[in-house]
C-alpha cells in the first residue's frame, strides 16, 4: 500500500512547517505563536487519540476530556506535593511528589489509561446511543470528583508555578517546550499509525463496520475495543500532562464536557478516520477560535452554525479535501 | 424523621424535573433514533422566556403561557432546519451537529440577555409554606412542581395509550416504514413529537426557574442528569423515564443530605466531610454503573 503523492506531499509539508515554526516565529518577532502552537500540538495529541475511537473503532466517546483532565491532575498533584514537601500518599507505601517529567508524564499516561480501562470496561457493555450517553456521564462523574477535592483547589484548581523538569532540556523555555511537544506528537502519531495498520487495527475497524461478522470469524471484539479505549485514554493522558505543563495550571474545567465536544469537532474538521487530519483539525479549530475571539466575544454564535453546516455538507473534513482521500475506514 | 420526609420531597421534586426532561428526550431517542444533545437548550429557552415575560408583566402564568409554545416552536424549527437532515446519518454526525446547536443557543442567550443570571420570582399565590405534618413546613411552590409533574405524567400516559396520536407515535417507534405506508404523514409526526419533547423541556425549565438561577448553559447540567436517567430507565421508555428520574432525584438529594452524617459516625469530621462530598456528587453515576452491570439496556428497555 503506497500512499498517494498528494498525501505524502501534504504530510511532509506539514511536518516541515511544524519543525521550522519556532524559528519563523522568532524571526517575525511573534514569539506568542510558539506558545500558541505548543497548545495546538497538545490538542493534536488528544484529537488523534480520540480519532482512534471515533474514526477507526466507531466508538463515539463523548467523555474524552476526562482522561485529559486526569493526566493534567497527575502532573498537578505531584507538583503540589513536591512543593509542599509532603508525600502524595503514605499507605501502603510512601510516594513522594515530583516535578520530574520522566516520572510524572508516564504516570499521567498510566493513570488515564487505568481510568479508561475501568470506565471502558463498563461502557463497552453497551452500544450506540447508550455508549455516547454513558461515556459523557462518567466523564461528568470524574469532573465532579475533582471539583469535590478541596485539597487540590476544588473548583478553582491548582497553580503549578513552574513546568516539570527534564534532564538536559529546559521545559520552561517556550521553544524547547514546543519541540518537546512536537517530538511527543510525532511519536504518538507514529505509534498510532503502526497500530491502525496492524492486525489490531484491522480488527478494530472491522468491529466498527460489522461486529457480527467478526464474531463469526471467532474474534471477540470486546477485548480489542477495550484495548483501543485504553490506548486512546493513555494518549489523552499524555496530552493532559503536557497541557498542565503548558498553562502551569490545572482545574476541573479541563474535563468539562464542552472540551470533549471540541476535541470531537477537531477530529471531524480535520478528517475522521485519518491520523494527520486531527492534527490539522486541531490547528484549524484553535486558529479559528483565536481569530473569531479577536473580533467578537460571541464567537460561539458563529462557530455553532458553522459546525452544523460542516456536519451536513462537508463530511470528509479538510484533510479529505486536501489529499482527495476520504474516510480511510474500509 | 421530619428531615427525612423533607428531603424525600426535595428528591421527588428534582425527580419530577428530570422526568419532564427525560420523557421528551427518550421519545425523541426512541422514535427518531436521533441523539439530541441540544435538548437542554430548550429547557434554557423555556426558563429565559418565562423569566422575561414574567419580569415585564409581573404574571408568572402569562410567562408560562408564552414559554411553552416558545420552546415547542423553537424545537420544531430546529427539527425542520437541522435534525431532519440527520435522521439517516450516523450518531456521530448527530452528536456534532447538536453540539453546534448548543454553542449557538448558549451564546445567543448571552447576546440577548447578557452574562448575568436572571432571577424568576415565585408567583405570590404560590409563595409561602404550609405545614404538611406537625413540624414539617414545606414551600408551596415545590409542592406545586410535584403536582404539575404528576399531572403531566398522567396526561402523557393518557395520550399514549388512549388517543390516536399516541397510537401513531407508538406505531412510529416500532416500525417507521409501515406506518408511513399506512398513510400517516411521518415527517409531520416526527416534527410534532419533537415539539412535544421540547415543550416538556421548556416546562421543566420554567418550573426550575424560581428554584435555580436562569443562566446561559443551565441546560447542560440537567442534560447530563437526564442522560443518566435515560440510561437507567432504558431508551424510548416512558415508564423507564419515570422510574429512572425518581431514582436519580432521590439518590442525589438523599446522598447529599445524609451521607455526611452517616460518614461522621465512622470517620473523623474532616475525612467524613471530604469523603461524603466526593461520594454524594458521584452517587448517581455509581448507581448508573450498577444498573449497567446488571441490565446493560436499562431497567425498562422499550424494544426488548
Amino acid at each position: 500500500m503506497k500512499p498517494p503523492l498528494r498525501k505524502m506531499l501534504f504530510i511532509s509539508l506539514g511536518a516541515v512547517l511544524l519543525l521550522i515554526l519556532p524559528m519563523a516565529a522568532s524571526l517575525a518577532g511573534e514569539s506568542y505563536f510558539i506558545s500558541f502552537f505548543s497548545r495546538v500540538l497538545i490538542y493534536a495529541i488528544a484529537a488523534v487519540s480520540l480519532d482512534l475511537l471515533l474514526g477507526y473503532a466507531g466508538m463515539i466517546s463523548l467523555g474524552h476530556a476526562a482522561y485529559v483532565g486526569i493526566g493534567a491532575y497527575v502532573v498537578g498533584i505531584f507538583f503540589y506535593h513536591s512543593s509542599a514537601m509532603e508525600p502524595v500518599f503514605s499507605f501502603p507505601f510512601v510516594l513522594q511528589g515530583s516535578e520530574n517529567a520522566l516520572l510524572v508524564l508516564p504516570l499521567a499516561v498510566v493513570a488515564s489509561a487505568f481510568a479508561a480501562l475501568v470506565i471502558g470496561a463498563l461502557c463497552l457493555r453497551t452500544r450506540g446511543m447508550h455508549f455516547i450517553m454513558i461515556t459523557l456521564a462518567f466523564a461528568q462523574m470524574i469532573y465532579y470528583f475533582f471539583v469535590s477535592l478541596e485539597k487540590y483547589g476544588g473548583d478553582d484548581g491548582l497553580s503549578l508555578y513552574s513546568r516539570s523538569t527534564l534532564p538536559g532540556v529546559d521545559l520552561g523555555d517556550d521553544v524547547q517546550f514546543y519541540y518537546f511537544c512536537l517530538f511527543l506528537l510525532f511519536g504518538f502519531v507514529f505509534l498510532a499509525w503502526k497500530l491502525v495498520h496492524s492486525r489490531f487495527g484491522l480488527v478494530i475497524r472491522g468491529g466498527s463496520n460489522n461486529q457480527r461478522r467478526l464474531q463469526a470469524l471467532g474474534i471477540s471484539s470486546y477485548r480489542y475495543q477495550l484495548a483501543c479505549f485504553v490506548i486512546a485514554g493513555a494518549g489523552a493522558g499524555l496530552a493532559g500532562g503536557l497541557l498542565a505543563n503548558h498553562t502551569e495550571y490545572v482545574s476541573p474545567g479541563l474535563m468539562h464536557w464542552t472540551l470533549s465536544g471540541e476535541l470531537m469537532v477537531m477530529v471531524l474538521l480535520g478528517g475522521l478516520g485519518t491520523l494527520f487530519g486531527p492534527v490539522l483539525g486541531a490547528a484549524v479549530f484553535l486558529l479559528l477560535e483565536e481569530i473569531l475571539a479577536m473580533h467578537t466575544e460571541h464567537w460561539m454564535v458563529y462557530m455553532g452554525p458553522f459546525l452544523v453546516i460542516v456536519v451536513i455538507f462537508a463530511k470528509r473534513g479538510l484533510y479529505g479535501l486536501i489529499t482527495g482521500e476520504g474516510n480511510s475506514n474500509g | 424523621m421530619i428531615l427525612v420526609i423533607e428531603q424525600l420531597l426535595n428528591g421527588l421534586q428534582l425527580g419530577i424535573t428530570l422526568f419532564l426532561m427525560s420523557a421528551g428526550l427518550t421519545l425523541i431517542f426512541g422514535i427518531m433514533q436521533v441523539i439530541n444533545l441540544a435538548h437542554g437548550s430548550f429547557y434554557m429557552i423555556g426558563a429565559y422566556v418565562c423569566a422575561t415575560v414574567a419580569g415585564q408583566t409581573g404574571s408568572f402564568l402569562l410567562g408560562l403561557a408564552v414559554a411553552l409554545p416558545a420552546s415547542a416552536i423553537a424545537g420544531m424549527v430546529v427539527e425542520f432546519v437541522v435534525l431532519r437532515r440527520l435522521y439517516k446519518r450516523e450518531h456521530l454526525d448527530q452528536v456534532l451537529a447538536t453540539f453546534g446547536l448548543i454553542m449557538f443557543f448558549n451564546e445567543l442567550t448571552r447576546i440577548i440577555w447578557g452574562r448575568q443570571p436572571l432571577y424568576l420570582d415565585v408567583p405570590s399565590w404560590l409563595s409561602g409554606s404550609i405545614e404538611l405534618l406537625p413540624g414539617l413546613i414545606y414551600p408551596v411552590y415545590r409542592l406545586a412542581v410535584i403536582g404539575v409533574g404528576i399531572a403531566v405524567a398522567f396526561l402523557l400516559w393518557f395520550m399514549f395509550s388512549r388517543t390516536r396520536l399516541g397510537m401513531q407515535i407508538r406505531a412510529g417507534a416500532s416500525n417507521r416504514d409501515m406506518i408511513g405506508a399506512l398513510g400517516v404523514n411521518i415527517k409531520l409526526l416526527y416534527t410534532m413529537v419533537f415539539g412535544l419533547g421540547t415543550m416538556l423541556a421548556g416546562l421543566a425549565g420554567v418550573m426550575a426557574g424560581p428554584i435555580l438561577a436562569v443562566e446561559s448553559g443551565m441546560g447542560e447540567s440537567i442534560l447530563i442528569l437526564t442522560f443518566v436517567v435515560i440510561v437507567i430507565g432504558g431508551i424510548g421508555s416512558i415508564r423507564g423515564a419515570v422510574v429512572g428520574a425518581l431514582l436519580v432525584g432521590l439518590v442525589d438529594t438523599l446522598g447529599r443530605a445524609f451521607l455526611p452524617t452517616l460518614f461522621r459516625l465512622v470517620f473523623n469530621t474532616a475525612t467524613a466531610d471530604a469523603a461524603a462530598a466526593s461520594i454524594s456528587s458521584m452517587a448517581i453515576y455509581i448507581l448508573m454503573a450498577a444498573v449497567l452491570v446488571w441490565k446493560p439496556k436499562g431497567l425498562f428497555p422499550a424494544h426488548s
